[in-house]
C-alpha cells in the first residue's frame, strides 16, 4: 500500500512499478511529480519475501546454510561466512588456519563480483551499456574459480560450519593471478571510460546526496558511509578472521554523491584484490598435508578385499567430486575432532565408526547443537554491515535467526535522496544503493 | 484463385514458424538470483543474441516471449498475470529456474510453488540457478517449439486465454 | 566507558531489571525506561547508529517465560567502537514506544516488527505492513503461525491438457 502526503496541487502521480528496466531488483516507487520535479515519493517493498527467518526456525543448522547463499545473491559466501561465524561463536569452535584464508579469499573475490555487477548495471542504466559487457567477463573469470573450488558458479554453499568445504585444488595459485590480472585490465579500461566523461558526470555527480549527520542517522554502512568521509569498515573496527594480517586501505570519499560512491567502489575493488594476492601468499606459508601417493580407486579396493587382502581406508582415492576432501586435507580445511561436525569422508566411505559419526551428525534432533544463548555477529558485506542475530534454545534448530541487512537501512533513505531531484535522477541513485531483493526483503 | 495447394501453405506455415522463432522479443521478468545467470547468459561470454532473443523489449506489448526469471511471491503473483494478460498474441512463456518452476527450495508461506499456478508456460528451465548451456538449450526447444506452432491446430487453441 | 555503565545504572534503576556482560553489555529494561535510555546513549555517548530492531516470540521456549515477546535492538557508537543490546520484555497485545523521532530508519524497522509479529508501536506515524501485501490475514513470524499456510491472491488456472 503507497501513502504519499500530496504537497501540491497540481502535481502527478507516476509509478515505477515492480517490474521495470533496472536490473537490480523487484520495488514499486510513486513519486509526486511536477514537471519534471520530484516532490515527494513512497517506496514499496517485499516483492520477493521469501519466508527465510522462518524457514531458519524449521531446518537444521547445516541446512540452513543454502538459503543464507540466496540473500545476498551477488556476493554469496559472505553471507555464508557471517552465518559460519555466528554459530561458531556460539559453539565455541576454533577454525584451522587454513580455512580462515581461504575463506578470506573467498569473501574478497565475491566483494569484486558484488561491485563489478553493481557497477555494470549503474553505467547501463545512464547509457553506457558497454560497460556491462566488460564487466560480465572478468566475473566469469572469477565465477570460473569459484566452480574449481566448490563446484557451483554462484550459490556455491562453499563456508560450512567449522570450516571449508574442500581444499583448493593444484595450480590454483596461477589460475588466481590469472583472474587478478584480467580484471585488473577491466578495471583500467572501464576508468578509461567513465571516470573522466562529461555525459557520466553530468548524470552523477552531485545527485542523491545525503549530509554525514543524516546518512548515520538512516543507518548506512558501507561504501554509502564511506562516500560521506566517514571511516567505518567492520574489518577493521571489530576484525575477524585473517584480517590483522593483512595490509589493505580504506577509500573515502567527499561528497557522498553518486560519482563519489562509484569511486568508492572502484578502489574497493583494487584493494581486494591486494587482499587476495597476500592471502595466496599466506597460503603457500601454511602448506596442507601431502596426499599418500599410492593411492587405489574403489574397484581395486574391493577386488583386494575380496582376495583377503586388507586395506587402510586413507588409501583409497575418492571420486573425482570430492577432490580438496581427502583425509590427510581435513584437518587442515575443518574443525577436526569436534563430535558434531562431520567427519572426513574417506572415514565415513570406508569404516563403520566414520559412518555412524556421520549419521548422528546429520539426523534429526542430532548434529549440531549449541548451547543456550544469544549471539551477534556482524562481517563486512558488500553494502555495509551484515549482521547475523542467533538466539539458541539448545536445539538443533535456530530459535530465532534475523539478518540485520545493510540495504534495507539505505532503502530507507532513499525517499529523502530523491527529494527535490529531477524524474530522471532517480534511477542512478537507486542503482547506486545496491539494493538486492533478496537481502531487502529476506 | 481455385483450390489452395496444401503444399503452398505448409510451406507458408513453415516460414511463418522460422521468422518467428527466430527473432523474439524478450521481456525478462527478473525478480532474484536467478537474474545474474540470466545476465550471465545475455552477455558476451555465451551470448544468447545468436538464437535471436538478444533485444530485451521492457514493454509488455512489444515483446512476444515472457521469461519469468526466480522466485515469485505471492505478493508479486497479480503484477505477473497483468503482465502477462497486457501481451498480445502469440506470445510465449518460459519458466527460469527452480523456483519458477516448481516453487524451487521455499515452499512456505510466501512463496508461489511455480508459476504455472498463475499463467501457462511453455518451456520449464531447471537448475538453482541454471547454467548457460542449459538456458541456450531451453531457448533451443523453443524454437523447435514454435516452428511446429502454425502447422500443429491443436495447438492454435482457445484454451491460451 | 565501563563508569558510564554503572553511571547509568545508577540513573535508571528502577527501570532497569537486568544487566548481563555478554560479546556487548546487555540491558533488559522496562518500556518506560526504553526511549530514555537511548536518548541517553545517543546524546551523551553519541551512539548514533540504530543497526536493528527486531523481536523474540518465547511461546516455545523450552521454561515458560512470564511475557511472551521481547523486543531487541541493538545501537553502535563510531566513536567509542562499542555496541549496546537492550531488551524490552512485552505481553501479547502490549504497545511498545516508537523511537522515530530519534533515527531516521527506525520508521521502517518498526513497521517491519509489526508486520513479522503483530506488535504495535504507540506514536508511530504510519504504521502498515511493509514486507506483506495488506490482504494477508495474520503474522508469519509467531510460533503459532504454521509455516507452510499460505493464503493465495491470484485464481488457479484450470488444468488444461492443450497448454
Amino acid at each position: 500500500m503507497i501513502r504519499i502526503d500530496r504537497v501540491s496541487e497540481e502535481s502527478q502521480l507516476i509509478n515505477i512499478g515492480p517490474s521495470h528496466p533496472a536490473m537490480h531488483g523487484t520495488i514499486r516507487i510513486a513519486v509526486e511529480v511536477e514537471g519534471e520535479k520530484v516532490l515527494a515519493s513512497d517506496v514499496e517493498m517485499g516483492y520477493l519475501h521469501r519466508g527465510f527467518e522462518k524457514t531458519a526456525e524449521n531446518k537444521s543448522y547445516p541446512k540452513v546454510i543454502p538459503y543464507t547463499d540466496r540473500l545476498n545473491y551477488c556476493s554469496p559466501l559472505i553471507n555464508n561466512h557471517g552465518f559460519a561465524l555466528a554459530v561458531e561463536d556460539l559453539l565455541k569452535v576454533e577454525v584451522p588456519e587454513r580455512a580462515e584464508i581461504l575463506r578470506m579469499i573467498t569473501d574478497e573475490m565475491s566483494r569484486i563480483t558484488d561491485h563489478l555487477i553493481n557497477i555494470g548495471a549503474l553505467a547501463s542504466e545512464s547509457g553506457a551499456l558497454t560497460v556491462m559487457l566488460y564487466m560480465m567477463q572478468a566475473r566469469e573469470e572469477l565465477w570460473k574459480i569459484f566452480e574449481l573450488l566448490s563446484g557451483a558458479r554462484m550459490t556455491t554453499s562453499y563456508i560450512r560450519i567449522g570450516g571449508v568445504k574442500a581444499d583448493a585444488p593444484r595450480g590454483f595459485r596461477p589460475l588466481m593471478e590469472r583472474a587478478l590480472l584480467r580484471t585488473r585490465e577491466v578495471l583500467k579500461e572501464v576508468s578509461r571510460l567513465l571516470d573522466n566523461n562529461p555525459i557520466f558526470l553530468k548524470r552523477t555527480k552531485g545527485i542523491g546526496a545525503l549530509t554525514a549527520q543524516e546518512a548515520l542517522s538512516y543507518g548506512f554502512t558501507g561504501p554509502l558511509l564511506r562516500a560521506n568521509g566517514i571511516l567505518y569498515d567492520v574489518r577493521r573496527f571489530s576484525p575477524y578472521s585473517l584480517y590483522p594480517r593483512v595490509e589493505f586501505e580504506i577509500p573515502l570519499g567527499e561528497n557522498g554523491d553518486v560519482y563519489d560512491r562509484y569511486r568508492v567502489r572502484m578502489e574497493e575493488m583494487e584493494q581486494s584484490a591486494r587482499i587476495i594476492e597476500q592471502g595466496l601468499t599466506l597460503l603457500e606459508g601454511a602448506p596442507p598435508a601431502e596426499i599418500g601417493e599410492e593411492t587405489v580407486t574403489a574397484r581395486e579396493a574391493l577386488e583386494m578385499t575380496k582376495r583377503g587382502d586388507s586395506i587402510e581406508p586413507e588409501r583409497i582415492s575418492l571420486p573425482p567430486g570430492l577432490k580438496g576432501m581427502e583425509e590427510e586435507r581435513h584437518d587442515g580445511i575443518l574443525a577436526a575432532d569436534h563430535p558434531m561436525i562431520a567427519p572426513s569422508k574417506a572415514q565415513v566411505f570406508n569404516s563403520i565408526e566414520g559412518l555412524v559419526h556421520q549419521f548422528v551428525s546429520v539426523m534429526e534432533g542430532y548434529g549440531i547443537k549449541p548451547p543456550l544463548g544469544e549471539v551477534y555477529r556482524a562481517v563486512e558485506g558488500g553494502n555495509g554491515e551484515l549482521g547475523f542475530y542467533l538466539v539458541s534454545d539448545g536445539s538443533d534448530r535456530p530459535y530465532r535467526l534475523h539478518l540485520r541487512a545493510p540495504a534495507f537501512h539505505l532503502m530507507s533513505g532513499l525517499s529523502r535522496m530523491i527529494e527535490g531531484g529531477y524524474l530522471a535522477d532517480v534511477i542512478p541513485t537507486f542503482g547506486s544503493i545496491n539494493m538486492i531483493g533478496g537481502e531487502v526483503d529476506r | 484463385m481455385g483450390v489452395s495447394s496444401p503444399f503452398l501453405t505448409t510451406k507458408i506455415d513453415d516460414l511463418l514458424g522460422w521468422a518467428r522463432g527466430y527473432s523474439l522479443f524478450v521481456y525478462p521478468f527478473v525478480t532474484a538470483c536467478c537474474g545474474m545467470e540470466f545476465i550471465a547468459s545475455a552477455c558476451s561470454h555465451f551470448d544468447i543474441d545468436r538464437f535471436g532473443v538478444g533485444l530485451t523489449r521492457f514493454s509488455p506489448r512489444q515483446s512476444d516471449l515472457l521469461m519469468v526469471v526466480g522466485t515469485v511471491s505471492h505478493k508479486l503473483a497479480p503484477v505477473l498475470k497483468r503482465v502477462y494478460l497486457s501481451m498480445a498474441e502469440p506470445k510465449w512463456v518460459v519458466a527460469f529456474g527452480t523456483c519458477a518452476v516448481s516453487g524451487g527450495i521455499y515452499h512456505n508461506y510466501s512463496s508461489v510453488q511455480g508459476i504455472d499456478h498463475v499463467i501457462p508456460v511453455d518451456v520449464y528451465i531447471p537448475g538453482c540457478p541454471p547454467r548457460p548451456e542449459t538456458v541456450l538449450e531451453g531457448v533451443m526447444l523453443l524454437q523447435k517449439k514454435i516452428a511446429q506452432e502454425p502447422r500443429d491446430w491443436r495447438w492454435k487453441s482457445s484454451s491460451r486465454t | 566507558m565501563e563508569e558510564f555503565v554503572e553511571n547509568l545504572k545508577s540513573r535508571f534503576a528502577e527501570g532497569i531489571l537486568l544487566y548481563q556482560e555478554r560479546e556487548m553489555p546487555v540491558f533488559v529494561v522496562t518500556k518506560g525506561c526504553y526511549p530514555l535510555l537511548v536518548k541517553a546513549l545517543l546524546e551523551e555517548k553519541s551512539f548514533q547508529v540504530l543497526l536493528d530492531i527486531t523481536a523474540v516470540d518465547y511461546l516455545r521456549w523450552p521454561e515458560p517465560q512470564p511475557q511472551r515477546f521481547e523486543l531487541v535492538c541493538h545501537l553502535f557508537s563510531l566513536d567509542y567502537n562499542k555496541r549496546v543490546r537492550i531488551k524490552v520484555p512485552l505481553n501479547q497485545g502490549e504497545e511498545a514506544p516508537s523511537l522515530t523521532s530519534l533515527y531516521g530508519n527506525a520508521s521502517w524497522l518498526e513497521r517491519e516488527v509489526y508486520d513479522m509479529f503483530g506488535i504495535p508501536f504507540h506514536d508511530h506515524p504510519d504504521l502498515r505492513r511493509i514486507l506483506l501485501y495488506d490482504e494477508f490475514q495474520g503474522h508469519p513470524l509467531l510460533k503459532d503461525y504454521p509455516w507452510k499456510r499460505e493464503q493465495p491472491l491470484y485464481e488457479e488456472i484450470k488444468d488444461d491438457p492443450n497448454r
